[in-house]
């Protein structure tokens, strides 16, 4: 059998063992999900998590009073980490029946079991009650599940940074990048995205799209954030907030030398064929794609799970600890003094990179390894450590 | 080849990165270009931290600082060949 590592078939092409999901979206993952819509809803959640063992609650801080485009986004993000190939089911509760049933509905769309409890008239042990009842059933259906053999271009990829140094630009993020420039030629998803975080770099973003139409739409993204979020918000010139303390400590002095190592995470062959919304899910076909996301890590990779991909790589200089309740988050870095101080957050050592004792390219093979080994189920060191930051991304004030 | 001190992006770059822990002023610096592969010698003026940045040449207050082969910020102090750049001598163009 040619389980494990990342070995190839019979045919001679890569292949990993996933989920084929209903929709026939694959996972990596087999999780059953207990989904709050709202914090209310959080308690009843991990009563119902506890109950019954090996589900996974995600408790998160809003889903009250949102409106316009802000609640469009929490329902997208919802929505799409329930439809995530790495979720094999899901229970969905909220204080109302109404907007939990248009969470249900939605990810009901992918044909994968989902039962959505309203806590309003029924109290929290009744609901926690019956959903897990339900719970149970999913779990139990869900462990029967298996694997089979796919080949690599069932893969969605994600990737973005975190805790950077002067090293991420010179290691870890152009191994990111490496893996890119092997693995979209054979079909997979890739995505980036930290929008602030491209300026100083935004012209050499948008020389990378497919075409000056999508570069055009990529530079609309880039200024509406510059002139909605950061010119209308700032007040001072975003010192120790981007970059940040951290990437300060590291070496690394203003947002334009952040933003270029920033970059090499997209190698430097592929380009990206669409920009899409926070949390939208990729609908051109197979190829690198932009996400307009904040680059705050956690509400980055929230972001990008609710847009289906299903394994991240996470390039890290000073050590940024995160991971994520669906999506394994694999951690790469190329400084070596985190890679000795931090050793149990980091998958993927590629400090050699920065001895010359090591290629780009050797590392991006590694990489690409330890993707095809953690689609395999070797769990990575967010998820052994218990990393599950889920964070909700808020356009504005409620209402 | 020996393991390098200071790795440089590209030869238009005015500043290279530092990259082994604990070097101190006065260390002939084996530094290497990684665009091309190409080595230099640099001495290094100041005790600095791994992954913070060394100029390559001196850089004159208000000049545009390069790395990657790109604009990175401008100077806010003369900066002497060998010495540290970091948040006290050169500061971002944007916000």
């Amino acid at each position: 059998m040619a389980k494990g590592n990342g070995k190839t078939r019979r045919s001679g092409k890569q292949s990993f063992w996933g989920w084929r999901r209903e929709n026939g979206r694959v996972g990596v993952r087999n999780h059953v999900v207990i989904l709050p819509l709202d914090d209310l809803s959080n308690a009843a959640c991990e009563a119902v998590a506890n109950n019954i063992k090996g589900t996974l609650a995600i408790p998160h801080a809003y889903g009250r009073l949102q409106f316009g485009e802000d609640l469009d986004l929490h329902f997208r993000t919802l929505i799409g980490t329930g439809s995530n190939p790495n979720v094999a089911a899901v229970v969905v509760i909220g204080i109302e029946d109404g907007w939990t049933k248009r969470v249900v509905d939605g990810i009901k769309k992918t044909g994968k079991p989902v039962t959505g409890f309203g806590i309003e008239g029924t109290g929290d042990l009744m609901t926690v009650a019956k959903a897990s009842r339900v719970a149970k059933d999913y779990l139990q259906w869900a462990s029967e599940l298996q694997r089979e053999e796919c080949g690599v271009e069932d893969l969605w990829v994600s990737t973005k940074c975190g805790e950077s140094d002067t090293t991420t630009g010179l290691a870890s993020c152009p191994t990111v990048g490496n893996m890119y420039d092997k693995l979209i030629p054979k079909g997979i998803y890739g995505v980036f995205g930290e929008t602030s975080e491209i300026t100083g770099g935004e012209h050499l973003a948008k020389a990378r799209a497919i075409d000056a139409k999508v570069g055009a739409k990529w530079m609309k993204t880039w200024q509406a954030y510059e002139d909605e979020v950061i010119q209308a918000h700032k007040t001072d010139d975003l010192s120790e907030s981007q970059p940040t303390k951290g990437n300060i400590a590291g070496g690394l002095t203003t947002i334009e030398e952040k933003a270029l190592g920033n970059l090499e995470k997209i190698g430097r062959k592929c380009r990206y064929i669409d920009v899409l919304a926070p949390a939208e899910t990729p609908a051109k076909g197979p190829g690198l794609y932009y996400m307009d996301t904040s680059s705050a890590a956690a509400e980055c990779v929230t972001l990008m799970a609710a847009g289906g991909y299903a394994v991240h790589t996470f390039p890290t200089g000073q050590g940024n600890v995160i991971g994520n309740p669906i999506l394994p988050v694999i951690k790469i870095s190329g400084n070596p003094r985190t890679v000795r101080t931090m050793s149990e957050h980091i998958d993927l050592d590629v400090s050699g990179i920065l001895r010359r004792e090591q290629t780009i390219s050797q590392a991006g093979d590694a990489l690409i390894d330890m993707i095809m080994r953690t689609a395999n189920g070797r769990l990575t060191a967010a998820e052994s450590l218990g990393h599950r930051e889920f964070v909700l991304t808020k356009l504005y004030r409620s209402a | 080849m020996a393991a390098p001190q200071l790795l440089v992006h590209d030869k238009k770059d005015t500043v290279g990165v530092v990259t082994v822990e604990g070097l101190k002023a006065g260390t002939n610096m084996l530094c290497v270009i990684t665009a091309n592969n190409s080595s230099f010698r640099l001495k290094s003026k100041m005790d600095v931290p791994i992954g913070h940045k060394i100029a390559l040449v001196d850089i004159k207050n208000g000049d545009t600082v390069w790395k990657y082969g790109q604009d990175i910020g401008k100077a806010v102090a003369d900066i002497k060949k060998g010495e540290h750049v970091h948040v006290h001598n050169l500061k971002t163009k944007r916000w």
